[in-house]
C-alpha cells in the first residue's frame, strides 16, 4: 500500500516532491489529508490519551488538556482489578475462535462443491444461499431468539454463535476463489489418483489460502465487534462479551471512572488493530472482492 | 501495491443475478420449462448438466459437503423469516409459554400504534440524510488518497481504523466528546462561539443527528476504499482530455469521475440505504438504553426489541410484526435502488 510510484523513464530512482504535482496543489493536499486523519482518527487518539490520564488530571471541563501531564498505566491496572475484563475477553474469545472454526470448516466444503460443475441440485441450493442472504438480521432476531430459546441457549455463549455459524457470503467467497483454481492442474492430480478430499485438502484449500484469510478476518472483526445479538440472547455478567461488558461499564450505576472505559475501549481494539495491521493486504483484498460480490 | 491490482488478481466471481447462461456454454438445449428456466437465470456458470452428472457417482457426495451449509442457511436464514410470518399471527411471549392465534390483530395494533410510527420515521429519515452524504463524502475522500503520494499508505490506513472498531467503542468515545462536559463542547466555547453546552445526548433530534454523525465517520472508511477500487477503472486519458479542455477540478469531478464510478455510486447507495434501516447501537450508546428521552429516537430495529425480546412485557408476536413491516420498508428500497439502477443504465 505504501509503495511510492516508481517514475521508470526518468534517470533518477527516488522522486523529487516536484516529481508528485504543483506545489500549491501538494499542499492543499497534505492539509485536507491532516483534517481528515484528525477527524476520524482524533476521537481514538484522545481515548488513548485520556485512558493515560493519571488520577488527579481531569478528563472532562475546561481544566482537562490533551496530552496527560503524568502518564500512567493505572487505569488499566485498575479495570483488570474492578472488572471482569478477563472474562469478557474470554467469552468474547470464545465466541470468535469458535465461529471461525465453524466458518472455515463449513464454508471452505460448501464453496468447493458449490465450485465443481456436475451434480444434480446445485442451482437450488444456489438459491437457497441467495435467499438466505436477502433477509437482514434485525428483521429475523426475534424468530432467532424464539428458536435459541427452544433450544435452551439463551444466556449461553453457544447461542451467540450459533445463527451465524456458516454465512451465505463467505461460502460464495470460498466459491469464488475455488473456481479460479486451473483445471488442468486439478486433471493432473486426477490422474495421479487423488481423491476427492486429497484434491480439497492438497490442491485447493492452499490455492485459496487468500479467501481464507478473508474470511477469517472478517469473521473475528463482527464476532468481536457484535453488540445486537449478544445483548438479546446473553443475561447474567459471567456470559458478557467484551462489547457488552463495556456498554455496561459506562451505564451502570456504579458511576465508574472514565478513565477505566477508555482503557477497557483501548484494550478492546487491540486485537483488531493487530490483526489488521498484520493482514492488510488481504484485508483490502477482501473489501474489494467484495464489492464485486454484493 | 495500488489498489487496482489487488483487485485484478483477486478472483472475479460472476455477479450473481446476472447469471444470463454464457454464450457457448452449452449447445441449444430444448426449451426449458419455467421453474427449470427460473433457475437457470440465477445458477451460475454453464448449465448444472453441462459438465455430465456422471461425474459423480455417489449421488449424495456433493450434498453430504454441502450439509452443513444447507442447514446453517436454512435453519437460521430461510425459516426464521418464514417463521417470523407465522409467529406475527399470534401473541407468543419471549420467554415461551402457551399462545393464542390472534390473526391480524398485531398488524392492527401496529398501524394505530404512535411509537412504531415514529421508529418508522426515525429509520427513514435516517436513510434520507445518510444515503446521500454517505455516497458522496467516502468518493471525495477517496479522490482525495488515490494519488500516490509519499505517507498515502499510512493516511489509507488511518481513515480505515474508525471501521475495525466496534460500534461501541466508538459510540464511547462519541459520547465522551459530545456530552456537556465533552471536548467539543469545551472547545466551542473556549471559542466563544457558543455560552451554553449544546444538549447533544439530551435532545431527541440532536441524538439522532449525531448518531447519523457517527454511522457516516464509521462507514466513511469502508466505503472509501471501496471507491478507491472503482476509481482504478476511470481512464486516465479521460481526465487529461478534460484538463486540456480547460475543465477544473470541480468540472472533471462532475462530467469525467462521478460518470465513470457510476454503478459503484448505485451500489453504495443501495447497501447504505439497507444499512440506514438496520442502525441499532448507535441510538443505543448515544441516546441510552431508551433510545433517547421517552425513546423518542428508537428506530425500527430498536422497537422490535423492545416490544419484541423484553423478557417481562415482550410480546414477541408483535415484534415479529414489526420485523415483517421492517422486511417490507429494506425490500422496498432494495427494488427502488434496482429500479434506480436499471433506469440509470438505460
Amino acid at each position: 500500500m505504501t509503495t511510492a510510484p516508481v517514475p521508470v523513464k526518468r534517470r533518477r530512482l527516488t522522486p523529487r516532491w516536484r516529481d508528485y504535482g504543483r506545489p500549491r496543489e501538494l499542499v492543499v493536499r497534505y492539509v485536507l489529508l491532516v483534517f481528515v486523519l484528525f477527524i476520524t482518527v482524533g476521537p481514538l487518539i484522545w481515548q488513548v490519551l485520556s485512558s493515560l490520564k493519571g488520577a488527579g488530571e481531569d478528563v472532562f471541563g475546561s481544566g482537562a488538556s490533551l496530552i496527560p501531564h503524568h502518564p500512567t498505566l493505572r487505569a488499566y491496572e485498575q479495570v483488570f482489578d474492578q472488572v471482569p475484563v478477563w472474562t469478557y475477553i474470554r467469552n468474547s474469545l470464545f465466541v470468535a475462535v469458535i465461529s471461525i472454526a465453524s466458518q472455515l470448516a463449513f464454508s471452505t466444503m460448501a464453496g468447493y462443491m458449490l465450485s465443481k460443475p456436475g451434480w444434480k441440485g446445485r442451482g437450488l441450493v444456489w438459491v437457497l444461499l441467495m435467499a438466505s442472504m436477502m433477509f437482514p438480521f434485525e428483521s429475523i432476531m426475534v424468530s432467532l431468539f424464539l428458536s435459541v430459546r427452544d433450544l435452551g441457549l439463551v444466556d449461553n455463549l453457544v447461542g451467540v454463535w450459533l445463527p451465524g455459524f456458516v454465512a451465505a457470503i463467505n461460502v460464495l467467497i470460498m466459491r469464488a476463489a475455488f473456481l479460479a483454481v486451473p483445471r488442468e492442474i486439478e486433471d493432473a492430480a486426477m490422474l495421479d489418483g487423488a481423491g476427492e478430499w486429497k484434491r480439497f485438502r492438497h490442491l485447493y484449500l492452499p490455492s485459496a489460502y487468500g479467501a481464507i484469510l478473508v474470511v477469517t478476518i472478517n469473521t473475528f472483526i463482527s464476532a468481536w465487534d457484535d453488540f445486537l445479538w449478544p445483548l438479546i440472547v446473553l443475561r447474567s455478567e459471567e456470559q458478557f462479551t467484551l462489547t457488552l461488558g463495556l456498554a455496561r461499564l459506562q451505564t451502570s450505576s456504579f458511576g465508574y471512572d472514565q478513565r477505566l472505559v477508555m482503557a477497557g475501549s483501548v484494550i478492546s481494539v487491540i486485537p483488531v488493530l493487530v490483526l489488521f495491521v498484520i493482514t492488510q493486504r488481504w484485508f483490502y483484498r477482501g473489501v474489494s472482492s467484495g464489492a464485486v460480490k454484493l | 501495491m495500488t489498489q487496482r491490482s489487488a483487485l485484478d488478481k483477486a478472483p472475479v466471481p460472476a455477479p450473481p443475478g446476472a447469471g444470463a447462461p454464457r454464450p457457448g456454454a452449452s449447445p441449444a438445449p430444448p426449451p426449458p420449462g419455467p421453474l427449470r428456466r427460473a433457475l437457470r437465470s440465477v445458477t451460475p456458470g454453464p448449465a448444472a448438466d453441462a459438465g455430465g452428472a456422471a461425474l459423480y457417482r455417489r449421488w449424495w457426495l456433493p450434498w453430504l459437503w454441502m450439509l452443513p451449509a444447507i442447514i446453517g442457511t436454512t435453519v437460521f436464514g430461510v425459516f426464521p423469516f418464514l417463521n417470523t410470518i407465522l409467529v406475527s399471527f399470534t401473541d407468543a411471549k419471549p420467554l415461551g409459554g402457551a399462545y393464542d392465534l390472534v390473526g391480524l390483530d398485531n398488524y392492527r395494533r401496529m398501524l394505530s400504534d404512535a411509537d412504531f410510527w415514529l421508529a418508522t420515521r426515525n429509520s427513514l429519515l435516517y436513510a434520507l440524510i445518510v444515503v446521500p452524504l454517505m455516497v458522496l463524502l467516502p468518493l471525495l475522500l477517496a479522490i482525495l488518497v488515490e494519488k500516490n503520494l509519499p505517507g498515502i499508505g499510512f493516511f489509507r490506513s488511518a481513515f480505515y481504523t474508525p471501521v475495525l472498531a466496534s460500534s461501541v467503542v466508538v459510540g464511547l468515545s462519541w459520547q465522551w466528546l459530545l456530552s456537556d462536559q465533552g471536548l467539543v463542547n469545551t472547545w466551542l466555547q473556549k471559542a466563544h462561539i457558543i455560552r451554553d453546552a449544546i444538549p447533544f445526548l439530551s435532545d431527541s433530534w440532536l441524538i439522532l443527528l449525531s448518531a447519523m454523525g457517527l454511522t457516516l465517520w464509521k462507514g466513511l472508511g469502508w466505503y472509501m476504499i471501496f471507491y478507491l477500487a472503482a476509481l482504478g477503472n476511470v481512464p486516465k486519458e479521460l481526465h487529461e482530455a478534460a484538463a486540456v479542455d480547460g475543465a477544473g477540478a470541480v468540472r472533471r469531478f462532475w462530467h469525467v469521475t462521478v460518470p465513470g464510478v457510476r454503478t459503484s455510486m448505485m451500489l453504495v447507495g443501495t447497501l447504505t440505504g439497507i444499512g440506514s434501516l438496520r442502525v441499532f447501537t448507535e441510538i443505543y450508546m448515544l441516546g441510552g438504553s431508551t433510545g433517547g428521552p421517552g425513546g423518542a429516537d428508537r428506530t425500527l430495529p430498536f422497537y422490535i426489541r423492545d416490544v419484541g425480546l423484553d423478557p417481562l412485557t415482550g410480546n414477541a408476536g408483535y415484534g415479529a410484526a414489526v420485523s415483517v413491516a421492517l422486511f417490507a420498508l429494506t425490500l422496498g428500497l432494495t427494488l427502488l435502488a434496482q429500479r434506480l439502477t436499471k433506469e440509470d443504465e438505460a
